[in-house]
C-alpha cells in the first residue's frame, strides 16, 4: 500500500468513526453533522470527475445539486398531496426511485448544458456553467407551483425499503454507503481507458487528438456522469434536511463544491472526504465561536490558494504521482 | 398609453445596460490585460455603494459621496491587486475563482462588520430628482437618464483612454504581449495595479449611482456580478466594444423580457398563469440569448486578441 491508499483509506474510515464516537459519548447531534459531511463529499466527487480528472471547472454544478434536491422534493410533494403529474404517474416517498429519477434529470439537463458549454474553454467555460447555474436557480424562483422562492418542504423523510431512515445513524449509513460507491466508481473510471483519455484531454488536447481521439464526447460524458453523481448527493441532502429551496441552486452553492475539491486535494480520490470534514467542522465550531465565520473562512481559503496548494490530501499523502 | 410604456421600458433597459456596462468595462480589461478571473468584482460595487451611502449620510452632499465611492472602490482595488492578486496572474483559472471567491467572504462579511446587516438608503441628488415628459404624455425620472448619460460619458471616457492616451497604449500592448512591454522597460506591475484599480473605480462608481435607486446591503454585488459576466461572456471577453454593445442588449433583453413576455402569454394562456409563466420564462431569457450567441459564435461576439 502506497502513502496515497493509505490516506484515502485512513479518511474515509475517519467519517466513519465520527457518528460511531459520537453515539458512543452521546453526542448525537454530531450523527446528523457526519451524514452531512458524507452528502457533501459525494457532491464533490462527482465535481471531481469533471473537474480533477477533465480540467472542467464547472462553476455550475449547484444546478445538478439543485435539480436532485428538487428530484426529491417534489416526488414526495406529488406522493403526499396525491397529486398525480401529468400523465398519470404518482409521486413516489421510495428513495432507490428518487435517486433514479434525480440522477436521469440531472443527466439530461447536463448533456444539455455541457454540449454548449464544452465547444468553449477556459474563462468561457467557468461562467457559461455559472450563467446556466444561475438560470435555473432563477426559474425555481419564479416557478411558483413547488414554493418558489419560499422552497419545498418535505414533511417526513423519504422511505428506504427495509430500514428506518427516520434514524439519524441508518441514514448516515445510506449517505455514506452511496459515498463509498461514488469513490469507486471515481476509482475505477480514473484508471479505465475512458479515465486516461479524459485526463489525457486535460493535459494535452492537441495530442490526445493527434491519437485519433475527438476529446468533446469524452469531455462530455465525463460532465454527465459527474451531474449525475452531484445530483445523488442533492437528493440526500434535500432528505437530510426535508427541506429544499432555491439557495441549494445558488452560485454559493456551486462555489462551496469547488471549495471542498481545492481544501481537500484537486483529483485526489479522498480530496473530496477530507475537503468535506474539514469545512463542516471549521463551519460548525467556528460558527459557534463567532457569526463571522465566513470572514475566517475567506482567510483560510486565500492561505490555501496561495500557500498550501495540493489541499489536506496533499499535505498528508505527498504530490499526485502525475498531474 | 401604451407606446409610452413601451418607451418608459426601453429606457430603463437602457439605464440597465449602461449600469452592466460600467460593472463589465472593468472586469474585460482586467481580463483582457492580466488574464484574471475576478469574481470579487461584484464586492468592489457593493464597497462603491457603502462608501457613497455612508458619506453622503454623513455630509449630507451625494456628490461627495460619489467622489468617495469612487475613491474607495479605486483604493481598495489597489489594495487587493497588491496583497493578493498579484500572486494570482501566473495561477490558473481555478485558483483565481477560488481565491476571489474567497475575497467575496472577506468583502460581505467585513461590510457586514463595519455597517451592520441593514441596508443603509441614499436619496437621489435634488439637482437629479425631477422628471421629464416623454413623448405619450408619461414622465421619466431625470436620474435614470443621468444615469444613462454617465454610461455614454464613461464608454467616451474609456475610448479616449484605450486609443489615444499612453496610458492606453500601454494597456493594448500589454493586452498583446504582456513579456515584451516588460522587456521594453514598462513597469508592469504598477501599470497593472492601476488598471485594476480604474476597474475598481467604475464598480464602485457603478455601485453608487445604482445604490440611490435601490438599497445599500451586503450581497448587492453578487446577481450583478453575474449578469456582467454573461455580458462579457456575449461580447467577446477583454472586448470594450463588446461590453457595451452585450451590456445594452442584455439590459434591453432582459427589461423587455419582463415587460413583454407576460403579456404576449396571455394570447395563449389565462391571464395569472401566463404572469407566472411568462415570468419565469423571462427570468431566464437572457441566458438563453447567452446560448444561442454562443452555439454560434464560441467566443462572443468580438473576439479580442484573435
Amino acid at each position: 500500500m502506497n502513502r496515497e491508499t493509505l490516506t484515502s483509506a485512513a479518511l474515509v474510515l475517519l467519517l466513519l468513526g465520527i457518528p460511531l464516537a459520537a453515539m458512543a459519548t452521546g453526542h448525537n447531534f454530531y450523527v446528523t453533522l457526519a451524514s452531512r459531511m458524507a452528502i457533501l463529499a459525494l457532491a464533490a466527487v462527482g465535481l471531481n470527475i469533471a473537474l480533477g480528472l477533465g480540467g472542467l471547472v464547472s462553476f455550475g454544478h449547484a444546478a445538478f445539486f439543485g435539480i436532485g434536491g428538487y428530484a426529491a422534493g417534489v416526488l414526495a410533494w406529488h406522493a403526499m398531496m396525491l397529486q398525480p403529474f401529468p400523465l398519470g404517474l404518482p409521486g413516489t416517498k421510495l428513495m432507490p426511485v428518487i435517486w433514479l429519477v434525480a440522477m436521469l434529470a440531472a443527466g439530461i439537463v447536463a448533456a444539455f448544458i455541457g454540449a454548449i458549454s464544452i465547444r468553449t474553454s477556459g474563462v468561457y467555460f467557468i461562467m457559461i456553467t455559472l450563467a446556466f447555474a444561475q438560470m435555473i436557480y432563477y426559474f425555481a424562483i419564479s416557478f411558483p407551483s413547488y414554493g418558489g422562492e419560499d422552497g419545498l418542504s418535505i414533511s417526513l423523510r423519504n422511505a428506504f425499503p427495509g430500514v428506518n431512515t427516520l434514524d439519524p445513524f441508518t441514514f448516515f449509513l445510506i449517505c455514506y454507503l452511496l459515498l463509498l460507491a461514488g469513490l469507486f466508481l471515481f476509482f475505477r473510471l480514473r484508471d479505465s481507458r475512458f479515465g486516461a483519455a479524459l485526463q489525457a484531454a486535460r493535459q494535452n488536447e492537441t495530442r490526445l487528438a493527434a491519437v485519433g481521439v475527438s476529446p468533446f464526447g469524452i469531455r462530455l460524458a465525463a460532465f454527465v456522469i459527474s451531474a449525475m453523481v452531484t445530483a445523488l448527493a442533492g437528493a440526500l441532502y434535500a432528505d437530510l434536511n426535508r427541506f429544499v429551496a432555491p439557495s441549494m441552486l445558488s452560485w454559493h452553492m456551486s462555489g462551496e463544491l469547488i471549495v471542498l475539491i481545492i481544501l481537500g486535494g484537486t483529483g485526489r480520490l479522498a480530496g473530496p472526504v477530507a475537503g468535506a470534514i474539514v469545512f463542516v467542522l471549521f463551519e460548525h465550531w467556528l460558527g459557534g465561536i463567532t457569526e463571522r465565520w465566513q470572514l475566517y473562512l475567506g482567510l483560510v481559503l486565500l492561505g490555501v490558494v496561495l500557500f498550501a496548494r495540493g489541499g489536506v490530501v496533499g499535505l498528508l499523502a505527498g504530490k499526485a504521482r502525475h498531474g | 398609453m401604451q407606446t409610452a410604456l413601451l418607451i418608459e421600458q426601453l429606457l430603463n433597459g437602457l439605464q440597465f445596460g449602461v449600469m452592466l456596462f460600467l460593472m463589465a468595462a472593468g472586469l474585460t480589461l482586467v481580463f483582457g490585460v492580466m488574464g484574471l478571473i475576478n469574481l470579487a468584482h461584484g464586492s468592489l460595487y457593493m464597497v462603491g455603494a457603502f462608501a457613497c451611502a455612508a458619506v453622503a449620510a454623513a455630509t449630507g452632499s451625494f456628490w461627495l459621496g460619489l467622489i468617495a465611492s469612487l475613491a474607495a472602490a479605486a483604493a481598495a482595488g489597489a489594495i487587493v491587486e497588491m496583497t493578493v492578486i498579484r500572486r494570482l496572474y501566473e495561477r490558473d483559472h481555478l485558483d483565481q475563482v477560488l481565491a476571489t471567491f474567497a475575497l467575496i467572504l472577506i468583502f460581505s462579511e467585513g461590510m457586514r462588520w463595519l455597517f451592520g446587516s441593514f441596508p443603509l438608503y441614499l436619496n437621489i441628488p435634488s439637482l437629479l430628482s425631477g422628471s421629464v415628459p416623454l413623448p405619450g404624455g408619461s414622465q421619466y425620472p431625470l436620474y435614470r437618464l443621468a444615469i444613462i448619460g454617465v454610461g455614454v460619458a464613461v464608454a467616451v471616457f474609456l475610448w479616449l483612454l484605450i486609443s489615444r492616451t499612453r496610458l492606453g497604449m500601454r494597456i493594448r500592448a500589454g493586452e498583446a504581449d504582456r513579456e515584451m512591454i516588460g522587456a521594453l522597460g514598462v513597469d508592469i506591475r504598477s501599470l497593472y495595479t492601476i488598471i485594476f484599480a480604474l476597474g475598481a473605480a467604475l464598480a464602485g462608481l457603478a455601485g453608487a449611482l445604482v445604490g440611490a435607486l435601490q438599497s445599500v446591503q451586503v450581497g448587492m454585488g453578487e446577481p450583478v456580478l453575474i449578469l456582467a459576466f454573461v455580458v462579457i461572456v456575449i461580447g467577446g471577453i477583454g472586448s470594450i466594444k463588446g461590453a457595451l454593445i452585450g451590456a445594452v442588449l442584455v439590459g434591453v433583453v432582459d427589461t423587455m423580457g419582463r415587460f413583454l413576455l407576460p403579456r404576449a402569454m396571455e394570447l395563449v394562456l389565462d391571464a395569472s398563469r401566463a404572469n407566472t409563466v411568462g415570468a419565469a420564462i423571462a427570468s431566464m431569457l437572457i441566458y438563453v440569448l447567452m446560448a444561442l450567441i454562443l452555439a454560434v459564435r464560441p467566443r462572443g461576439l468580438f473576439v479580442a486578441n484573435a
